[in-house]
């Protein structure tokens, strides 16, 4: 208990201040960065919360896959620089972005605090294996094959639709 | 061993696979044999089409469900499939010329047209919150390239941007919802969810609530829904015309339809929460919608201010949420398809290349040179205004009803005033091109293709006026699953 | 085990961060990776309420939203690229030949 509270404390705060940092990078490879080590502390979370399988999956494909294609376009379009020109022509919507965002921190507080999951009780994983590939396997193949398949969909239009839209030659 | 899906599960699909069929091999004649695709590929997806449409109604009057309960195929989701299905048909055809002026790649244009359609059918037989999600994100990330299709347009590039960001956006907060939703109930699948609504203890938990609030508002921006509805005049401005005409169909209808499974076939014991939002909601939508419109004067964005007005009136049948309104619902849906993508047919006729002419002073003294075409323009603003003898009033009037048997009079007069407010727009494009006399008239050809699609909407828009009944004895059936 | 609210709390300071992201920034990029950050989050909750509750679905859940977020970075990144080939900046407020 005592041990996972520190993990905790120590995780959530990277998690956190690194989630920060991305919305407020000036440098997009910064954000890049910052985003990447975000996806590796909720890993770790994921470890603790035994999802052994997903805490690879996110490591290998969202901090591996996703975020080197995210570095490679910011740096194939040399966007490092300032592109984001100080002149903001919405600046009301920065303040109404933060009333939101703070109504939407106060509705979790509340509802967390309403102590809905308070009670739960910390019961040990159902089995020692829970959330490794087996299990998790099992469960894709069988009672969720139908998503597994559309998702085959879904990436058939993601290369397409890469590929239409940065192909460099006219038609 | 243990089967993983009951083979006859796959019988329901039937529509998307012969959907998927055909993209793929559109895709294939595409990569190995470039200029007969060109040619081929619109009649290649039209048949498609076609082929799915007669699986679709062959399918009707069988309520089956199949992979545990993911996928349903009730008389409501047949219904508003064929409103989608009829969308695309007409998109394609409409598309046949529309493609080869503007120098698309046709081969990807059509398949990503069958591929998103996949998507919006699957949302619409979807009774689970993951597959929603996911049939939502199918049919939104084609219908994002699509917006960025014309690549040497910086406006197109400009839109397909904006959908994607915006689009995004709202299936994350969608999807946190869900994970919300999750959370309070144990489960995804909608039939569970209105079983454990029942127990008291989850009826009032907030995680639930903020976890409804967030899917409502997540699929409010893909009916495009005031205050969710920033992208759409832009979008629609941006995208090629016949794309702005595909996804208002049929982005919309499935949105509409997954926002009806979840509100009221999952969520009806939790009507007294959301009625108020959805209230203000459509309240806004078909406010904000017809106002704006009147300022517009490119008809694209016309058009888009008009879908999200009609948006509006279906709100009002979901907050309704009794027999009429369930009923109305599809029926609304397939004269919308009819009526609206009439109008994207004649936009698409008289805009020249690059998405030039699409002033309202385009269309000036366009009944001297082309009284046919003028003529279906204006019977489509009949429509889109409700007024007869059209599909528009019908819908318009079963939904009033819908309201009137809900109690729910403020939101009556509201729709009443507001459509009364909108005849001004859609008839001024009436009188401009009746009443004015150019000395020079728009020079305008209309492909057959175009003039086929234009006479079919024009017949369906007829048609469901005199016989509304056509959709009755189905919609009667829906019904009964209340 | 902590109690489940530690956690579902983390993610909601996490995805109340990324709609901050996508409000108050006009950079694509990184309007693009607060929705990342957004997905993020959702999924840490579909984690815990999968552990808290022991079941396995929250596990798939988070397996089709990664191959969602994965299609969705190819399409935004292949529509970035294509915007930069004809203009060099990729500001969304200065996207204004068409009016907000």
């Amino acid at each position: 208990m005592i041990a996972e509270l520190v993990i905790f404390i120590i995780l959530g705060t990277v998690a956190v201040a690194t989630g920060v940092a991305v919305i407020l990078s000036k440098n997009p490879v910064h954000a890049v960065l910052f985003l990447v080590i975000n996806f590796f502390s909720v890993a770790m979370f994921y470890l603790v919360l035994s999802a052994q399988f997903v805490a690879f999956l996110q490591i290998l494909v969202y901090a591996g896959a996703i975020m080197v294609l995210f570095l490679f376009v910011v740096m194939l379009l040399n966007l490092t620089g300032a592109i984001e020109s100080v002149q903001d022509k919405l600046p009301a919507q920065k303040w109404v972005g933060l009333a939101l965002g703070i109504a939407l921190l106060l509705e979790a507080g509340v509802v967390t605090a309403a102590g809905v999951f308070r009670q739960v009780p910390a019961a040990p994983p159902p089995s020692p294996n829970f959330g490794t590939s087996a299990p998790v396997g099992v469960k894709l193949f069988f009672d969720y094959l139908l998503p597994f398949e559309v998702t085959s969909v879904l990436l058939l239009i993601a290369i397409v639709g890469s590929i239409v839209l940065a192909r460099r030659r006219t038609y | 061993m243990r089967i993983p899906v009951d083979p006859s599960d796959w019988l329901i699909l039937i529509p998307e696979f012969i959907l998927l069929g055909t993209a793929i091999a559109i895709l294939m004649i595409d990569a190995f044999a470039k200029a007969a695709s060109d040619r081929s590929s619109p009649w290649i997806s039209l048949a498609g089409t076609a082929g799915a449409i007669v699986a679709a109604v062959f399918l009707w009057g069988n309520p089956l469900s199949g992979f545990g309960g993911m996928i349903v195929n009730d008389d409501f989701g047949v219904l508003v499939s064929t409103a989608i299905l009829t969308g695309t048909a007409l998109a394609v055809l409409i598309s046949v010329d529309y493609v080869r002026r503007e120098e698309l790649p046709a081969g990807e244009y059509y398949a990503l047209i069958l591929l998103s359609t996949i998507g919006m059918l699957l949302m619409v037989s979807s009774a689970n919150l993951i597959m929603i999600f996911l049939s939502l994100e199918v049919l939104s990330i084609a219908l994002y390239v699509l917006t960025g299709f014309a690549r040497m347009r910086p406006r197109s590039q400009e839109a397909g941007m904006k959908y994607f960001l915006l689009g995004s956006f709202s299936a994350a907060i969608l999807v946190y919802g869900v994970a919300l939703i999750y959370g309070a109930t144990g489960t995804v699948d909608l039939q569970s969810i209105a079983d454990e609504l029942i127990s008291p203890g989850v009826l009032g938990n907030p995680v639930l609530l903020a976890g409804a609030g967030l899917v409502l508002v997540g699929l409010g921006f893909k009916v495009a829904a005031v205050p969710f509805q920033m992208w759409t005049p832009d979008v629609y401005e941006g995208a090629p015309s016949t794309v702005a005409a595909f996804m208002s169909i049929g982005s919309k209808a499935a949105a509409f339809a997954a926002l009806v499974r979840v509100l009221i076939f999952a969520m009806g014991g939790l009507r007294p929460e959301w009625l108020a939002a959805v209230w203000v909601i459509a309240a806004l939508t078909m406010t904000v919608g017809n106002l704006v419109a009147i300022a517009q004067d490119n008809i694209k964005r016309m058009l888009a201010y008009s879908s999200i007005a009609h948006a509006g009136y279906i709100l009002v049948a979901v907050a309704a949420a009794n027999r009429l309104g369930l009923q109305s619902i599809p029926f609304y849906l397939i004269a919308y398809a009819f009526m609206n993508l009439g109008a994207w047919a004649v936009v698409t006729a008289v805009t020249r290349k690059g998405e030039e002419a699409v002033g309202l002073s385009d269309y000036s003294g366009l009944f001297w040179s082309h009284p046919v075409l003028a003529g279906s323009m204006g019977l489509f603003m009949f429509a889109l205004a409700g007024i007869p003898p059209t599909a528009g009033f019908t819908a318009k009037i079963y939904v009033f009803m819908a309201a009137v048997a809900a109690d729910m009079i403020g939101l009556l007069i509201i729709a009443i005033v507001t459509t009364i407010i909108s005849a001004y727009f859609y008839l001024r494009v009436t009188v401009i091109m009746f009443m004015e006399r150019p000395a020079e008239p728009p020079v305008v050809t209309v492909p057959t293709p175009l003039a086929v699609a234009i006479a079919v909407a024009a017949a369906g828009t007829i048609w469901l006026f005199l016989f509304p009944g056509v959709t009755q004895s189905f919609t009667d059936t829906v019904a009964r699953l209340l | 085990m902590l109690p489940a609210h530690y956690y579902l709390m983390l993610s909601a300071v996490l995805f109340t961060t990324g709609t901050l992201g996508v409000l108050i920034r006009r950079n694509p990029i990184i309007m693009f990776m607060s929705i990342e950050l957004m997905l993020n989050a959702a999924n840490l909750a579909f984690i815990t309420f999968s552990r808290y509750q022991r079941s396995l679905d929250g596990h798939i859940f988070v397996f089709i939203i990664m191959t969602v977020a994965a299609a969705e970075v190819a399409v935004g990144l292949g529509i970035i690229i294509s915007i930069f080939r004809t203009r060099t900046d990729i500001n969304i407020d200065d996207l204004n030949i068409m009016k907000g």
